[in-house]
Formats: C-alpha cells, sequence, structure tokens
C-alpha cells in the first residue's frame, strides 16, 4: 500500500513547475529586497502610538493607579486603565481555551510583565515616556512559580476572579486505558523510567507582535492591520469581545516576520489598541518590543513528565505509563483544539507497536505569562515525542541493547497501516524501519560506534542518539477538532481569469513558510497553468475564504488539500468547455500537460489557457461564465510524518560543553511539493531543536521575576554554532490526502531535540548518568560528571 | 526599546570633544561604537543629558608600535584588532581575545577603548588590557594628557578614574619583550584568551586571559592572568603571577596557578550556571591558557 522511493518525480514541466519542483519563492522577491509590507511599516495619517505599562510583579494586589503625571506630559493623549475599559466591559476578554484573561488588570497582576495600563501618546518615545510615568501602587503576594507549588495545599489562589475557585488546577486530563496499561505492566520484565521537564519556551519570532487599528467615527469600520496566524477566527473573537458587527471588522495579517504559533493567541494589545482607536477616532499603533514580546505572549511547553516504559528481558515494549504537571500561566490561553487539554500528546506512543498506553494530566495556574502555543509543534506533540524517545533510548541501555535494534524491534510494520495506537490514533502511513537504516546508512552508524569505542578508551566523550519520531500534524476532522467551536477545517478560492492566468486565495497565512510559491505549485500541477502565474492571496479576511489559519503544520495538510480540490473541481468545468470548443463528448477527453485532447486524435486540443478564455467568451448553451470556484476542505484524518535524525557529538569534559560532529535527517513527510523549501523548514526546525536541546529556555526567579527576557539571555542560536546538518529523505504518501502530502513544518523541532540529548546521554551512560534536563547546558554536563565521579 | 531625549554633538577636532567635556561634564558622555552605552540608553538604564559622539574625530584609528609597546588609538573597532597583523605578531593575548568578542556587527563598531572606559565586568578587553599591563592615556583640555597603569585604571565595576572632563585618547598594550630588546629573536612571549559563552555574540561566562614571557633560560620571567564575569570587576589573579614569575614552566606548576585563580574568584550562581561550575571552568581554563602561552612563547 505504501511506496518508498528515494526521489520526487516531477510529472509537470520545470516552466510549469508544480509538485516537485524545487522552484524559487516567489516571496522572497520582495522579502530580500526590502520591500515586504510588515504591519510596522504601516503608517497612517493621524496615526497615534501606544505603550503599555506592565507590572514588574508577578503577583501583587493593585490598590491604585495614578495616572495624573503621565497625563501632564506634552503629547500624551490618553491614559487607559482597566477600570476605564470595565466600562464598555473590556476589562476582561475570553481566551483561545475557554477561561478568561485580564486585558488591563484591575484586581491584582499575575505575572510579570502583565498589562496594567496603555499610554496612547503622538509618538512612540513620549508614549514611553508616559508609560514610565505612570504610577501604581502594589502590594506583593506570595508568588508561585511552578505547577508542584501550586499545588501544595496551603498555596495562594491566583484565579480569585473565578468564582469558587479554591485552588489552582486548570484541568486534569487523561487518555489512553488505564487497566489495559497496569496488566501490561504486569506482564514486564522491567520498567524503565524518565522524569523530565520540557522547560518554557519561548516562539520568539523576529518581529514581534503588533496591531493598528483603524476604527473609522464615521463608519464604525474597524480595519485592524494585525500580527495574525489566524485572521479569520482573530476576526470572529473581536466580533465576541468588543461586540462589533463581524461584516465591519477587517483583519489584514500583512508580511508575517515568523509566528511559529506566538501569533496564533489574542493578546490584550490588540484589544485595548482597538478600544482605544474607537474612542479616539484616530489609528492606534502598538507595536511590543523584544522584552514584552518574550515576557508576555505566548510561550510553549513547560511539562514536568513521568514516563515509564514496561519492557521484556527480549526486548519488546508492552506498555507506556505517563503522569504529566503542565504549567499553564496565569490564564489558560492554550491555543489548542478544544477538547484535547494535552493537544496531541496522545502521539506519545511515538512509532512503537505496544499493547496498552495511559497518560495523566494536570494543569495548574502559576504566576507566569499564559500561553502554551505550539511553538512550531503540533499541540504537544514536541513534548510526547521527546519522552517516548528518551525512554526508548534509556531502555536500550537498560537491556544492554543497541539503541537502533531496540527500534527496529519495535517498529509498526508497514503491513500495519491504517494503525491504531494504544491511545486511539488512527496512524495513516509509515515505513519506520525503512527511514532509520537510511539514516545509519548517511552516518555510518556501524563505524560510528566503532569510533566511539576508542574514544571512549582514550577518555574522550563520545556519543550517539537517535529519535526515530513520528508527528502528527494537519489539524483536523471537524468531528474532534475545533477552537472555541470553530470547525477545523480550511478553504481555497481559486478564480481563473480569461487569460488564463489565476488568484488562489486561502483561508491560512504564511509567516515565511512559502505559501505563495507552494500553493501556486498545486495548483499547476493541477490546471496545468504555470506557477508563476498564479498569484496567492491571502491575511485579509474581506478578500478570502474563512480558515482557521496557519499552525500546527496544517495549512498543507488541509488548505494543501482544499487546493488541490478546488483546482480539480475547475478542471471538470474545463473538461466541459473543452468539450464544447472540441465538439466532443466529454467522456472522450484526456487531460495532460494543462490540455485536454481527444482521445486517439492528440492533435484536436485545447490548453487550459485556451479554455480560460473561452469560460468567459464561449460558452456552452446554459453554463455560467467563468472559471472559479470555492472549497472547504474537513479532513478525513490527521497526517503522520515521520522520520530518524542521528546524531554524533563530543563533551569537552573540562567545560561540559558538546559540539555536534554529524546530524543527519532523514524526513518523510510524503508527497513533497517543493522540495527546496521542505529542506528550507527542516534546516529551520533542527536549529531549533538544537536551540531547545543546547541553550534556550524562559527562566525564572523564586519571585517570579523572568530571567530571560531579552536576546541576551533567551538564547537564538546563530549560523556559527548551528550544526551543519545531513539530509535525506524517503517518500511514504498519506492515503487520505489528494496528493499524499503530509505536512512538515514542525517535523524537525518534534525529532531532534531527542536526538541530540540521546547523544549527549550516549556518551555518559557508561558513566551511570541517565537523564540530563533541557537545554543541555554546559553546567548540567559538568554536575553530571562530577556525580557520577561522586 | 527607546531611550530619553538627549542632546547629540558630533565634533570634527579632539580639541571640540575636550571643551564639550570641560563645559558639560558630569551630563555628557563619548559616544564611541556605542555597543555598550546605545543599548544601556534604548533599555533606559543610561540617560545622558548629551552624546558627544567622537566617530568624526580625524586620526583617532591607527594601531602602531610605539615605545616598546602598542598603541591602539581610541576609534580602533574589535574588527581591526581581529585583522591586524601587528597585534598577530606583537601580543597573542589580544590576537586570540578578539575574535571573541561578541559577533561580527558588533566588532565592526565596538572599540577597545570603549571597552575598558565602559568597565563591564563581562567585558574581555579589560582582562587581557590586565594580563598583559597596559596603559590608558587620557587627555582632557584643561589637564592635559595622563598616562595611567590599567591597575589603577579599573577601580570597580563601571567605574574607572578617568574624569568626566577627560577622554581616553589611546591604551598602550607591551609587545613581547625579545621582540623590543633584539628585533631578529623569536619571540619568547605567549598569550591566550579562554572564553566560555553560550553563543556567539554572548559575553563570557568565564574568560581567562594569560600572558607569559620568557627569559633566555627558559624560565618565566614575565606573566599575566586576569579573569572575566567571576568577580565584581575583571579580577587580576596576582598571587598567581607571583607563583609564576621566575620559575620553569611545568605542567604542575600551571595547575597549581589554576588553582589559585580558581580559589580567588567568587562567581555568582545563575542561568549561566553555579558558582562552583564557573570557578572549576577558572582553573580549567588557566591551565588551558597557559600551556596555549607557553607553546606561543616556545615557538
Ligand atoms: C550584542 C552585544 C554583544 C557584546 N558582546 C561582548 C563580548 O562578548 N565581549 C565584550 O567584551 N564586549 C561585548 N560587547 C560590548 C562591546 O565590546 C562594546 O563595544 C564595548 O564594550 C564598548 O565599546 P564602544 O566603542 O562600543 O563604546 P560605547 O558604547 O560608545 O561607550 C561605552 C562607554 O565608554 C565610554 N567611552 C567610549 N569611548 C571613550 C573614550 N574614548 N574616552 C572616554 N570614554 C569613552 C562611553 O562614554 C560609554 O560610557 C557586546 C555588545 C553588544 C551590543
Amino acid at each position: 500500500m505504501t511506496t518508498t522511493t528515494d526521489h520526487n518525480h516531477p510529472i509537470t514541466t520545470p516552466e510549469v513547475g508544480g509538485i516537485g519542483h524545487s522552484i524559487k519563492r516567489h516571496e522572497d522577491d520582495r522579502l530580500i529586497q526590502g520591500a515586504g509590507n510588515f504591519v510596522d511599516d504601516i503608517v497612517l495619517p493621524g496615526m497615534l502610538h501606544m505603550t503599555l505599562v506592565r507590572s514588574p510583579w508577578a503577583h501583587a494586589t493593585i490598590n491604585g493607579i495614578d495616572s495624573s503625571a503621565a497625563e501632564a506630559i506634552d503629547g500624551v493623549v490618553a491614559v487607559v486603565t482597566g477600570e476605564l475599559l470595565a466600562e464598555y466591559n473590556l476589562a476582561w476578554m475570553p481566551t483561545l481555551s475557554g477561561d478568561t484573561q485580564a486585558v488591563l488588570a484591575t484586581d491584582k497582576v499575575r505575572y510579570q510583565g502583565q498589562e496594567v495600563a496603555a499610554v496612547i501618546a503622538t509618538d512612540p518615545y513620549v508614549a514611553r515616556d508616559g508609560a514610565d510615568a505612570v504610577v501604581v501602587d502594589y502590594d506583593p503576594l506570595p508568588v508561585i512559580t511552578n505547577p508542584m507549588q501550586g499545588l501544595e495545599s496551603d498555596a495562594p489562589i491566583i484565579r480569585t476572579d473565578l468564582e469558587d475557585k479554591e485552588d489552582n488546577v486548570v484541568y486534569e486530563w487523561e487518555a489512553g486505558d488505564a487497566a489495559a496499561t497496569e496488566e501490561a505492566f504486569a506482564k514486564a520484565d522491567r520498567v524503565v523510567t524518565v522524569e523530565t521537564h520540557y522547560p518554557r519556551s519561548h516562539p520568539a519570532p523576529l518581529e514581534t507582535c503588533g496591531i493598528i487599528a483603524d476604527v473609522s467615527p464615521v463608519t464604525g469600520e474597524a480595519t485592524l492591520y494585525m500580527t495574525s496566524q489566524a485572521p479569520h477566527a482573530h476576526r470572529t473573537v473581536f466580533a465576541l469581545v468588543a461586540g462589533l458587527p463581524e461584516q465591519n471588522i477587517r483583519i489584514i495579517s500583512p508580511d508575517l516576520g515568523g509566528g511559529f504559533g506566538n501569533k496564533v493567541p489574542v493578546y490584550p494589545g490588540y484589544v485595548v489598541a482597538t478600544a482605544a482607536s474607537l474612542v479616539i477616532g484616530k489609528p492606534v499603533k502598538w507595536i511590543e518590543t523584544r522584552y514584552e514580546n518574550l515576557i508576555s505572549t505566548g510561550f510553549a511547553r513547560d511539562y514536568y513528565m513521568k514516563g515509564e516504559l514496561a519492557v521484556t528481558n527480549e526486548g519488546k515494549i508492552l506498555g507506556l505509563k505517563v503522569d504529566m504537571l503542565s504549567d499553564q500561566g496565569a490564564f489558560f490561553a492554550d491555543a489548542q483544539p478544544s477538547k484535547l487539554r494535552a493537544g496531541l500528546f496522545e502521539i506519545v506512543t511515538g512509532s512503537y507497536d505496544l499493547q496498552a498506553a495511559h497518560v495523566t494530566t494536570k494543569g495548574v495556574y502559576t504566576n507566569k505569562a499564559p500561553g502554551g502555543v505550539a511553538y512550531r509543534c503540533s499541540f504537544r506533540v514536541t513534548e510526547a515525542s521527546y519522552l517516548i524517545e528518551r525512554l526508548v533510548q534509556n531502555a536500550a541501555y537498560e537491556l544492554e541493547m543497541d539503541p537502533a535494534e531496540f527500534r527496529s524491534m519495535n517498529f509498526i510494520q508497514p503491513d500495519q497501516f491504517p494503525y491504531e495506537s494504544a491511545t486511539g490514533l488512527v496512524y495513516d502511513s509509515g515505513d519506520y524501519e525503512t527511514a532509520m537504516r537510511k539514516a545509519m546508512e548517511m552516518i555510518g552508524y556501524d563505524e560510528l560506534r566503532v569510533e566511539q569505542a576508542k574514544a571512549r578508551e582514550e577518555g574522550r566523550l563520545v556519543g550517539i542518539g537517535i529519535a526515530s519520531f513520528t508527528d502528527i500534524v494537519g489539524a483536523g476532522p471537524s468531528k474532534d477538532y475545533d477552537i472555541i467551536g470553530l470547525k477545523m477545517f480550511d478553504s481555497a478560492e481559486l478564480r481563473v481569469h480569461p487569460t488564463g492566468k489565476a488568484i488562489l486565495k486561502l483561508g491560512v497565512k504564511t509567516q515565511g513558510q512559502g505559501h505563495e510559491t507552494t500553493f501556486a505549485q498545486i495548483v499547476a500541477e493541477e490546471l496545468g497553468i504555470p506557477a508563476t502565474d498564479i498569484k496567492v492571496v491571502h491575511g485579509d479576511t474581506d478578500n478570502t475564504p474563512y480558515g482557521l489559519g496557519t499552525y500546527g503544520s496544517r495549512s498543507t495538510p488541509v488548505a494543501g488539500a482544499a487546493t488541490a480540490i478546488v483546482a480539480r473541481n475547475l478542471r471538470d468545468k474545463a473538461r466541459d468547455i473543452a468539450a464544447h470548443m472540441l465538439e466532443a463528448s466529454a467522456d472522450d477527453l484526456e487531460w495532460e500537460n494543462g490540455k485536454f485532447s481527444v482521445k486517439g486524435s492528440p492533435d484536436s486540443s485545447v490548453s487550459i489557457q485556451d479554455i480560460a478564455f473561452a469560460a468567459y467568451t464561449n460558452l456552452p448553451e446554459g453554463m455560467q461564465a467563468g472559471l472559479e470556484g470555492v472549497h472547504y476542505y474537513d479532513p478525513p484524518n490527521l497526517t503522520y510524518p515521520f522520520g530518524t535524525y542521528i546524531v554524533a557529538v563530543e563533551i569537552d569534559a573540562g567545560t561540559g560543553q558538546w559540539k555536534v560532529d554529524r546530524m543527519v535527517a532523514v524526513d518523510d513527510c510524503g508527497v513533497r511539493i517543493n522540495p527546496m523549501i521542505v529542506d528550507g523548514q527542516i534546516h529551520g526546525g533542527l536549529t531549533e531543536g538544537y536551540a531547545m536541546s543546547n541553550m534556550q529556555f524562559m527562566t525564572f526567579d523564586d519571585d517570579g521575576n523572568c530571567l530571560t527576557a531579552h536576546f541576551d539571555s533567551y538564547m537564538i542560536p546563530t549560523a556559527w554554532e548551528t550544526p551543519r546538518f545531513e539530509l535525506g529523505e524517503t517518500i511514504t504518501p498519506s492515503p487520505h490526502h489528494p496528493i499524499g502530502a503530509k505536512g512538515v513544518g514542525e517535523s524537525a523541532t518534534v525529532g531532534s531535540p531527542a536526538a541530540y540529548v540521546n547523544a549527549i546521554i550516549d556518551a555518559l551512560q557508561h558513566r551511570g548518568v541517565t537523564n540530563i534536563d533541557m537545554p543541555v547546558l554546559p553546567d548540567r554536563v559538568w554536575q553530571a560528571l562530577q556525580d557520577s565521579e561522586g | 526599546m527607546y531611550p530619553r531625549a538627549f542632546d547629540y554633538l558630533a565634533p570634527e577636532t579632539k580639541e571640540e570633544v575636550l571643551d564639550v567635556l570641560a563645559e558639560r561634564g558630569d551630563e555628557v558622555k563619548i559616544l564611541a561604537g556605542g555597543q555598550s552605552l546605545i543599548p544601556m540608553m534604548k533599555l533606559r538604564l543610561a540617560s545622558p543629558g548629551t552624546l558627544v559622539d567622537i566617530n568624526r574625530v580625524p586620526d583617532l584609528d591607527s594601531i602602531s608600535i610605539g615605545n616598546g609597546h602598542l598603541t591602539v588609538q581610541a576609534l580602533v573597532r574589535h574588527n581591526d584588532i581581529v585583522n591586524s597583523e601587528l597585534v598577530t605578531t606583537e601580543n597573542a593575548a589580544m590576537a586570540s581575545a578578539a575574535p571573541w568578542i561578541s559577533d561580527p556587527i558588533v566588532r565592526n563598531l565596538g572599540t577597545l577603548a570603549g571597552s575598558v572606559a565602559h568597565h563591564d565586568p563581562e567585558g574581555d578587553w579589560a582582562s587581557v588590557m590586565l594580563a598583559c599591563g597596559a596603559q590608558v592615556v587620557a587627555e582632557s583640555r584643561d589637564g592635559g594628557e595622563r598616562v595611567i597603569p590599567i591597575t589603577e585604571f579599573l577601580t570597580d565595576m563601571f567605574t574607572t578614574s578617568l574624569q568626566p572632563t577627560e577622554m581616553i585618547t589611546e591604551v598602550r598594550v607591551p609587545r613581547y619583550a625579545s621582540r623590543t630588546t633584539h628585533e631578529h629573536a623569536p619571540p619568547r612571549g605567549g598569550g591566550n584568551y579562554q572564553k566560555l559563552e553560550r553563543k556567539v555574540g554572548d559575553y563570557a561566562t568565564v574568560g581567562v586571559a594569560t600572558h607569559l614571557e620568557l627569559g633566555d633560560d627558559g624560565g618565566i620571567s614575565k606573566a599575566g592572568i586576569a579573569l572575566t564575569s567571576v568577580y565584581p570587576h575583571n579580577l587580576k589573579v596576582t598571587e598567581a603571577e607571583h607563583l609564576l614569575v621566575g620559575s620553569q614552566p611545568s605542567d604542575e606548576l600551571f595547575a597549581e596557578a589554576a588553582e589559585i585563580a580558581k580559589s580567588a574568584c567568587t562567581p555568582a550562581s545563575d542561568v549561566r550556571g553555579s558558582a562552583e561550575y564557573k570557578k572549576d571552568v577558572v582553573r580549567v581554563f588557566t591551565e588551558r591558557g597557559l600551556a596555549a602561552s607557553l607553546a606561543g612563547a616556545q615557538r
């Protein structure tokens, strides 16, 4: 059923540039020449500037706010407080996960950096002066900085605003089968445990969040230029929060400088700027500084996980138990599908065929910024994938087996697909063994193991780490997946113009993924119109069909499918027009290379361009004019990209620093539309995975002060320290996706952290080291070495 | 990142700069590369009333050989030092440290003089200058020129003995003794900078500057060790230097010096690592740095 090949074989010519062609990105012409158009580039006449006053405290009662000094500054137009917003019923707003969040704090602040007031001024410098002059009287309260503290019996209650809330628990959630798992564990020879904290990280897009709210005092129409990965969903949220009629709200999400999940939630700044524009009657611009972006907007991860793997002495995995605590911050603003409190964490059984699994998780409020976004990971899949890959590696050590052979013994086999996992997911397709063997061959696994043994004799610390991950993307089928009730379908509208050029309008929104190119290529494939003749429009709610936006690697699986289908629908109509033009029966026509021709007489043919012209000039009786359509796609299932990453590291025993010598990444994301763009996505993800394993985390002191609130402390790797990546591929199409594509935006972030960490543990396991939490900072390695010597 | 309002002056002669300093004194800040001052202003940690930009002052950007030393003028950029052949042959500690200063963008603008004037305990240059025994040359309109030994110049973290009316015109760094005494003899000095950073562009978690000169008998005639980021200011480890001078170099001797450096520092535990860890890295780096310096001197 699955085919595994080494190469894409494009069907279209390079001039058409359909699927499989590495054509250059259309959007790069403007982006690399500095001619992009980002929110902060936009200047409107009479525009005012807004700066937020933020809390220096992580938890404190607000006794009062004195804005008189700020109001006295020349150029300050207004100071907005929560009290003022309350008059408009805007002091609180709903989050994407059904909780409420303060827009501007009224009762107390619940995390450092929380929005307390806003200063609107004629320029951003004066706005900052004004913000510095606002005096807020706080009484500090005891602070909770992790979920364990939050669950203590005498813990202060953070959400005093919620009626009858007597603890800090956000939710409790479980998946899998507890009884079956106990049974599996009873049969096991050994149980291998990994306890680890997947640290809080931040998507940190280079462009911070911002908005220009332009509410017309005359018509009441609100045009919001906004950093949004999901403009349509945001419009609906705005309609609900602000009570504005939805047809009067237009969200324009122009070029985005990265998103990675950070631009999915609705932030207080957007709401305040909109309210300010509404009240003042002028456009209001708000652009976060880097500091503000890091301390207050959607973080990711922050999971405390305990995983146990039940194995037999022969090396068979029987079952998996996971217990987790999730640090949700002060408001539950997780951007996950509503029914899934732990996102798609059920993928935690990974690439392995095991009988039973059980996952329990508890979300806890803490005095930290809200969030829980999918930072380049499809809804908690990064945490799940990390845990199972660390467990599998440690189980192999426990059984004194080679980690690759141990994986081999437990992989789901190609003939088991579609495969129903112990947690109830149905994997669409996969061939894990082939991908792993390919990666092993590329890196020279057997030779590396020989070299490792030699290095060890010389006292050097050398390690090889594997991760054979399975990702789960493309949310999702409407029966299970929604965000605040909005089903997670997506859409495409395609119009072919008389000259045979086309415009494709999408409900999703690129942040750098290359949609303007990739989606044009899908149309090129289906209709034979050159990709360069297709303009892709997105990010403007007035001009695109409704969609849930781009995150969770869902654009290609969902909107990509919608695009292929709408193009096929147009091709059906084109066939009827061609029949009319060729004076033949539609059934007698065949489609090839962008042409319909009469079977058996290839000279009798019309091109798609001829047909497009005829659609407006020469139609059969009774047919509607035009060649256009729209399709809303509700995916039948998710897609399951996979792959194997292998990393070789060497550790400096003196400093604990580790260096990647080799990094091989074999990815299988089904059919690759633009292989170059796919490679780019993988490079980015492997880099972010490296960052999280090596240097990157959000951390706080006991008072809840964020210690990593600037780029001098929140580390983003540069080209210098980023390892060299060697990429490989296998291609196992998704059987349920119209073009067999699976989505690839996040595979590498999901799969790679475990590969790096497994390599480090592999270098140290002969010294008795079984775990080091991420980021594997040099001092943590050093400490592990000290402890193992002691 | 919005600084408070300030006056900006960009004179075209040194005399005018000194006039501004003499007249506006305390409220003025000299702007050189701006790689420390501008970030502090943007974070509103510093809000000088006046910036006097010295980048248009001519003849302030050369590296040359003076009397027994290298002269590094106030507008010499970190990258000028990276690319200087003079530095490569005359002072290995500087040559080794220069590429470790931040990233290419910062190196294109930031200056050695600005770095020592700023005296950030996480700054790399002050340690190198302490290890080598540099001198800072300052000038003011009314006081003329002062030559200040680096140990007297650096007083405390973010503090120096520079007067508000003074500008640094150059920094003088010793050349190796053998080079200056007999021009054609092989260098008998070596130096090194070891730095632990999390990524390119990061300040040091730990930095160790070492400088060694050998006498004709192969014994150590001059030694310098200074540490970055592990003490409230850049720390010269005098006790270890004394141990080394007059002895024949050996692994055991270096290990002993490294232990002294380790116990001299008092790093803080923070996101970069625990205090014990940093202390141990000081030890490891001091050993490695001395070994590399010796190898350079024996070349
Ligand atoms: C991202 C980043 C990373 C960095 N990483 C490192 C690093 O790894 N290691 C490191 O050592 N440094 C690092 N730095 C700091 C950098 O080296 C600065 O360039 C240096 O500290 C200051 O030199 P400057 O010429 O830029 O001085 P400025 O920023 O212009 O001035 C700094 C201070 O010195 C004073 N000053 C400057 N010149 C004179 C003068 N001639 N006379 C009197 N006073 C003067 C100024 O008034 C000011 O108080 C980094 C900076 C940045 C922005």
